[in-house]
């Protein structure tokens, strides 16, 4: 076990956090964070809906989604005059947002970058550069936040190392939804370590093996209960209910992301593709909560991101093209959430930015710095290292 | 995958003529260090057989030969005989599609529900059987086609082209793709491989463009045309651009009937119907555009022609492809005064691939590198089968197919069209690393399952890794490993410890 991980599980026995409370030592790390990105752009749009809007209706005369109305199972759930969330949330997000531990952020993305490039946009938040300089790639966000604290834990869900977590010290990463049992055995492990010891590589190759085998441990205690009958999830909500595990025990910063949203053709409506993805997000993270369990949860924050929102009106094929702003959620347990947060604009055709999408209000670096700031306690410098040049906005969710 | 390249002259051919019976006559001749490295650069991984064909070639004239591929050269037979036993072989893409749609329609007919699942699974598995035979001859040609660099040519389009082969009915199409579209422009004329690609129907379902028409407009494909495939990202176009060649793209699309559409009469002379790609004119938007600052008269699919002439001579297209060829063959990061030189290469030669990558390979830069790019794990798995077995030819793929889905960089299996990446941080996390070792242990512990052929009751042939091999001691390469390498292979209790050892090793991560 690395001197990281003894850290923090040190740390959690001995100095439970409160969150909103007022007694912390900056920065504190036992906080557990994930960040989950949703590549392809979600259609935001379509999942926190602008119900008081005419023009969305206007807008999107075959996906729009009914204004809140109870014997319609179909039309969206209030969240407040403006506001409405899609129907397939029901069970999983809506609850959250009832109890207060859900709040959405229209709006928000990433201001100066209007490539509407899923790729380009999506490297610029993980980066979380300005976007004056030349790009440093080997440099993401979360890896630099790593740096800033003090015993964190951090992981990444991914099959691929993403961009956000490049650039510092070696940072596990582990696709939890195929998890296997080892073969390569301890004796092996410890070669193929000497082989590594005065190699770049070295701690990555160290960091691996040992993630491995926490994975695995973790995972065996699940399908132990799995072959007592409990019913198997699959998909995200397999792998984001082992992610609430790990986050439970082992590991404080956590990244996923998920992928899927692209959707130019046949998006659907209050039923359909989009409403069968954001389903599956909603179960796995309310899976998650249920996994690290109410204690952890209290102490726990969610942010959903995106690169980019989709075209306000909808296409020639009953999809959505790439556009600018999106809603980004925050969830956690112990958050003013239940609201909508965050500057906003009347959603009508005169505010659309470029006559096509949402405008960008809030930027990226400013919500999540924001909330980095108020978690963390870091110092203005501190957070500076993080996102460089960025004014932090405190939307006083924490 | 050595640390030091400089000392010249290993003996070789002497040894690899004992264990091939290459002949006596090449015993004399040595391969360099740096001749072998370049074999394995330019390879999918180096081997005994290839190295005795570039020692008796000579470097100058092997090179030549592969950038001018298709050689004369052969498969193994044995090689030879199992694709042309793949059904994909024997039949075209446009029947292919067809009786698969043909298929699937008849499955959702079935008025019973359980008859229909299990018609519909029938289906699915049909069209997954039809992508497994693709992605088995494409490894087959990686492993021992002897026009290597075309092959990782085919690889680096497909890549640079990517289609996701879980859209639709792709599965069907994706052979086709590779082996028709692609792999022979893989070092021809870009202009040339940029129209096949947009006239292939795997592209055109794949970003949406069959469903783009006048009046219904979907810019997923012009997009991406612009963005990813031709001028790159940041290179100076604008959305109207991207809207306006999304305008110039609309009616091109795909049919699966054989019959043409109905046409007016002043339509009929504008379509354009080739197998399964079509340009239907009633669903084209005949607007004048502006595209890129050019006038284009609305004229049908001419316009089409004249959008890809402009973005192929585009230098943002010239800078953004050789960038992309230098960072595949070289790693990250290639130096900017090396892509100006490949750049001006492309544009001099009207887009010529070989002649670009002549520039490349002739580079003291691209020399710099060699042994030190991170393989990512297409070349990472192929040079170690390669190695392990060399001209002994496996009996199935499979087992391959699913080490490259596990390590995420599986066959037509990259969701986004921006394609795998290539830079060695992608690939080298912790968790990646974990999983390559298995694969390592996997390859190095036992013949797993590359030789039982896919067939039922077929008998798995005897065989094991020989990674102690001509190349590994009468080479030199045993020579260059560092000593904590040696160290960890010197204790090593079985042959099968030791190969996932030397699989694991840092030195064969790299290429």
């Amino acid at each position: 076990m690395s001197l990281r991980r003894r850290q923090f599980l040190g740390l959690t026995a001995t100095a439970p956090f409160l969150l909103g409370g007022r007694v912390w030592a900056a920065p504190r790390t036992t906080t557990r964070l994930l960040v989950v990105f949703l590549r392809g752009g979600y259609d935001a749009a379509n999942i926190v809906i602008p119900t008081g809007s005419d023009f969305y209706y206007q807008s999107r005369p075959t996906l729009h989604i009914a204004k809140p109305d109870p014997a319609n199972p179909d039309s969206a759930l209030p969240l407040d005059a403006d506001w409405g969330l899609h129907p397939a949330l029901k069970d999983t997000i809506y609850p959250l947002w009832m109890s207060g531990q859900a709040a959405f952020a229209p709006f928000v993305g990433a201001g100066d970058d209007l490539s509407r490039s899923h790729f380009e946009t999506q490297d610029t938040i993980e980066l979380g550069q300005s976007l004056r300089g030349a790009r440093n790639y080997r440099s993401g966000f979360m890896s630099r936040l790593t740096g800033q604290l003090n015993g964190p834990q951090p992981i990444a869900f991914t099959d691929q190392l993403p961009l956000v977590f490049r650039g510092g010290e070696a940072i596990p990463n582990v696709a939890v939804g195929a998890v296997g049992k080892p073969g390569v055995d301890e004796h092996l492990a410890g070669l193929i370590q000497q082989m590594y010891q005065d190699q770049a590589l070295g701690p990555a190759v160290a960091e691996g093996f040992q993630v491995r085998d926490e994975v695995y441990k973790s995972v065996s205690v699940e399908m132990v209960a799995a072959n007592r009958g409990a019913v198997s999830p699959k998909g995200f909500e397999l792998s984001a209910r082992r992610m609430g595990r790990l986050m439970k025990s082992d590991y404080n910063l956590g990244f996923v992301d998920v992928g899927g949203w692209d959707t130019h053709v046949n998006q659907g409506a209050a039923q359909g593709y989009l409403a069968n993805r954001i389903g599956e997000l909603g179960r796995g993270l309310a899976g998650f909560v249920n996994e690290i369990g109410p204690d952890a949860w209290k102490d726990s924050l969610i942010v959903v991101v995106s690169e980019f929102g989709r075209t306000f009106r909808e296409n020639g094929n009953r999809g959505t093209d790439h556009g600018h702003g999106s809603v980004y959620w925050v969830l956690g347990g112990a958050i003013k959430g239940g609201r909508v947060v965050g500057e906003q604009t009347k959603v009508i055709e005169a505010n659309l930015n470029q006559n096509r999408d949402y405008a960008v209000l809030t930027d990226y670096r400013a919500l999540i710095g924001g909330l980095f700031a108020r978690v963390y306690g870091l110092s203005k410098n501190q957070l500076d290292q993080v996102f460089p040049g960025a004014e932090p906005q405190d939307l006083q969710l924490v | 995958m050595r640390k030091s390249l400089g000392e010249p002259g290993l003996l070789l051919a002497a040894a690899i003529a004992a264990i091939t019976g290459a002949g006596a006559a090449k015993a004399e001749q040595s391969i360099s260090g740096h001749d072998l490295a370049l074999l394995n650069r330019l390879t999918w991984g180096e081997t005994a057989s290839a190295a005795v064909d570039f020692q008796a070639k000579g470097a100058k004239t092997w090179l030549e030969d592969q950038l001018r591929a298709p050689s004369r050269g052969k498969m193994p037979i044995a090689a030879q005989a199992q694709i042309a036993a793949l059904p994909i072989a024997n039949s075209s893409m446009a029947e292919l599609v067809v009786r698969l749609d043909a298929q699937n329609k008849a499955a959702a007919k079935l008025p019973d529900v359980d008859q229909r699942k299990a018609a519909q699974q029938a289906y699915q598995q049909a069209m997954s059987d039809v992508a497994r035979q693709a992605a088995a001859r494409s490894l087959l040609r990686d492993l021992y086609s002897p026009d290597q660099l075309q092959e990782q040519m085919t690889w680096f389009w497909l890549n640079h082209f990517n289609v996701h082969m879980y859209k639709r009915d792709i599965r069907a199409m994706i052979g086709d793709y590779e082996d028709q579209a692609i792999r022979p422009r893989a070092l021809g004329k870009f202009r040339s491989l940029l129209e096949a690609t947009l006239k292939h129907p795997a592209m055109l379902r794949y970003l949406d463009n069959d469903q783009n028409a006048a009046g219904h407009i979907n810019e997923n494909y012009a997009r991406e045309i612009m963005e990813l495939h031709t001028m790159g990202v940041g290179s100076g176009y604008t959305q109207k651009d991207v809207q306006e060649l999304a305008r110039i793209l609309t009616g091109v699309g795909v049919d699966l009937s054989p019959d043409a559409p109905k046409l007016k009469a002043e339509y009929q002379p504008l379509l354009v119907k080739n197998g399964l790609f079509e340009f239907n004119p009633n669903r084209h938007d005949f607007g004048d555009k502006i595209f890129l600052g050019h006038s284009i008269r609305g004229s049908g699919f001419d316009e089409v022609e004249q959008a890809l002439d402009i973005l192929a001579r585009e230098p943002a297209t010239a800078r953004h492809v050789s960038t992309q060829m230098a960072a595949y063959f070289m790693g990250d990061d290639p130096p900017a005064a090396l892509v100006d030189r490949m750049a001006r290469t492309f544009q001099h030669t009207d887009g010529d691939i070989a002649a670009t990558l002549r520039t490349l390979f002739s580079s003291r830069e691209f020399d710099a590198t060699l042994g030190k790019a991170f393989k990512d794990p297409v070349h990472y798995t192929v040079s170690a089968v390669r190695f392990a077995y060399d001209d002994k030819v496996i009996l199935n793929t499979q087992p391959m197919q699913s080490w490259l889905n596990r390590m995420s960089e599986g066959l037509f299996n990259h969701e986004t069209p921006d394609g795998f990446a290539t830079a060695a941080a992608a690939w080298s996390g912790p968790g990646q690393m974990a999983v390559r070792f298995e694969i390592a242990r996997q390859i190095g512990s036992a013949s797993a399952g590359l030789f039982r052929p896919d067939q039922p009751a077929a008998k798995e042939a005897p065989a094991f890794p020989q990674l102690q091999n001509a190349l590994y001691f009468k080479a030199g390469l045993d020579q260059t490993l560092a000593p904590a390498t040696k160290n960890a292979l010197g204790q090593a209790g079985s042959p099968q410890d030791w190969n996932t050892l030397f699989l694991s090793s840092p030195e064969f991560m790299r290429r």
